[in-house]
């Protein structure tokens, strides 16, 4: 495969700023790019790739590093990697020490007011529709809702709640 | 009030971020809100909520836009950069370690079954956030109203999110301002 490491760190780069919403809603967007537009891989190993990135810890975002990896080895997962949080992170760097500068200012207040329920519905949105694309039995959804009580009432570390997840899912009931 | 909180040192910043990326099994965002509002408590649930609604509205991935946010508000500059190398640093090794080793063990029946299970608990913990920093909302009426129908309009109308963004934000800025005009009074 010989795709340049610049040209993996540009794609990337147009990515990051693409991703309002997180690593989750661009999946599709990679998968067109990656599969569809510029065959680099088939669609069950780019599958593949994506069950690696979910099995491993950390931000789910890190799948493009695996595209990288793919690609071009080591320094194509640093150079995707790169690319995807760069120019975002940049662009965040940036807002917040605009928001700074506005500290005393009543916008500022009416902006973080006005943000916070629409923060809170698309966090618990995006739980829903994360269940309905795992869940695929109704012993699954059982386990999402069962969790969502247990993690809201107690004070468990959620290492537990995915272990025992984990556990449950090992005797093939889910 | 923020006085009584503690201000990480950079190596906090960094020892933090680090489990954070660790122990964030199917989605980060309940690991880290665990850990910066429980644990160390650098934030509280409202802070955390202004935090994430900035990583959320801005184009990448929203963890790595929190650790930005989060360490340039502790530390600048170098902050952000320690947060965010200590988020993604040991993920990275861990994710190319498997990656070069186990190209295929995707594929295990084993290893499938396990990630059914994780993945059925972890839109469960995304749930439990949710309600935690809805409980920590200002009640009003507004507020109530708007985390209803962003969440229908992500979750049962499934509209696009640019277009929930576009049409949200201001609806919630101008009920912000009125809120800000009337005093803050409830």
């Amino acid at each position: 495969m010989n795709v340049s490491l610049m040209r993996i760190f540009l794609l990337h780069c147009m990515f990051s700023l693409m991703a309002v919403g997180g690593a989750n809603v661009l999946l599709p967007e990679l998968h067109r790019h990656v599969v569809d537009l510029n065959g680099w891989m088939s669609s069950t190993e780019f599958a593949s790739l994506y069950a690696i990135a979910q099995a491993a810890p950390g931000p789910n975002v890190l799948i493009v590093s695996l595209i990288g990896w793919k690609l071009r080895g080591i320094p194509g997962a640093l150079v995707a990697t790169i690319g995807m949080c760069g120019p975002s992170s940049v662009l965040t760097y940036g807002v917040s020490l605009l928001w700074d500068r506005f500290k005393a200012s009543p916008w500022r207040r009416a902006i973080e007011q006005g943000l916070a329920p629409i923060t809170i519905g698309l966090v618990l949105g995006s739980g829903c529709l994360l269940a309905r694309a795992a869940d695929l039995t109704f012993a699954a959804y059982a386990v999402t809702a069962v969790t969502a009580v247990v993690a809201y009432r107690s004070r468990f570390n959620p290492l537990w709640l995915l272990a025992a997840g984990a556990a449950l899912g090992l005797t093939g009931l889910l | 009030m923020d006085t009584a909180r503690p201000t990480p040192t950079l190596r906090e910043l960094f020892t933090g971020f680090f489990m954070i990326g660790l122990q964030g099994f199917g989605g980060v965002l309940p690991i880290a809100r665990r850990m910066m509002v429980e644990e160390r408590q650098w934030l509280d649930d409202k802070q955390f909520t202004e935090v994430l609604g900035l990583g959320q509205l801005l184009p990448g991935p929203n963890i790595v836009n929190v650790s930005i946010v989060v360490g340039k508000r502790f530390h600048g500059l170098a902050g952000s950069l320690t947060a965010m190398f200590a988020l993604l640093f040991a993920p990275l090794v861990i994710l190319l370690l498997l990656a070069t080793l186990y190209g295929q063990y995707g594929q295990l029946p084993a290893v499938r079954h396990m990630l059914s299970g994780v993945s059925a608990v972890a839109p469960g913990l995304v749930l439990a956030m949710g309600a935690r920093l809805a409980s920590k909302l200002d009640r009003r009426i507004w507020t109530g109203l708007l985390v209803l129908a962003t969440f229908a309009a992500i979750a049962l109308w499934r509209l696009p999110l640019l277009h929930v963004l576009a049409i949200g934000i201001p609806v919630g800025i101008a009920f912000g301002y009125q809120n800000v005009r009337r005093g803050e009074k409830p």
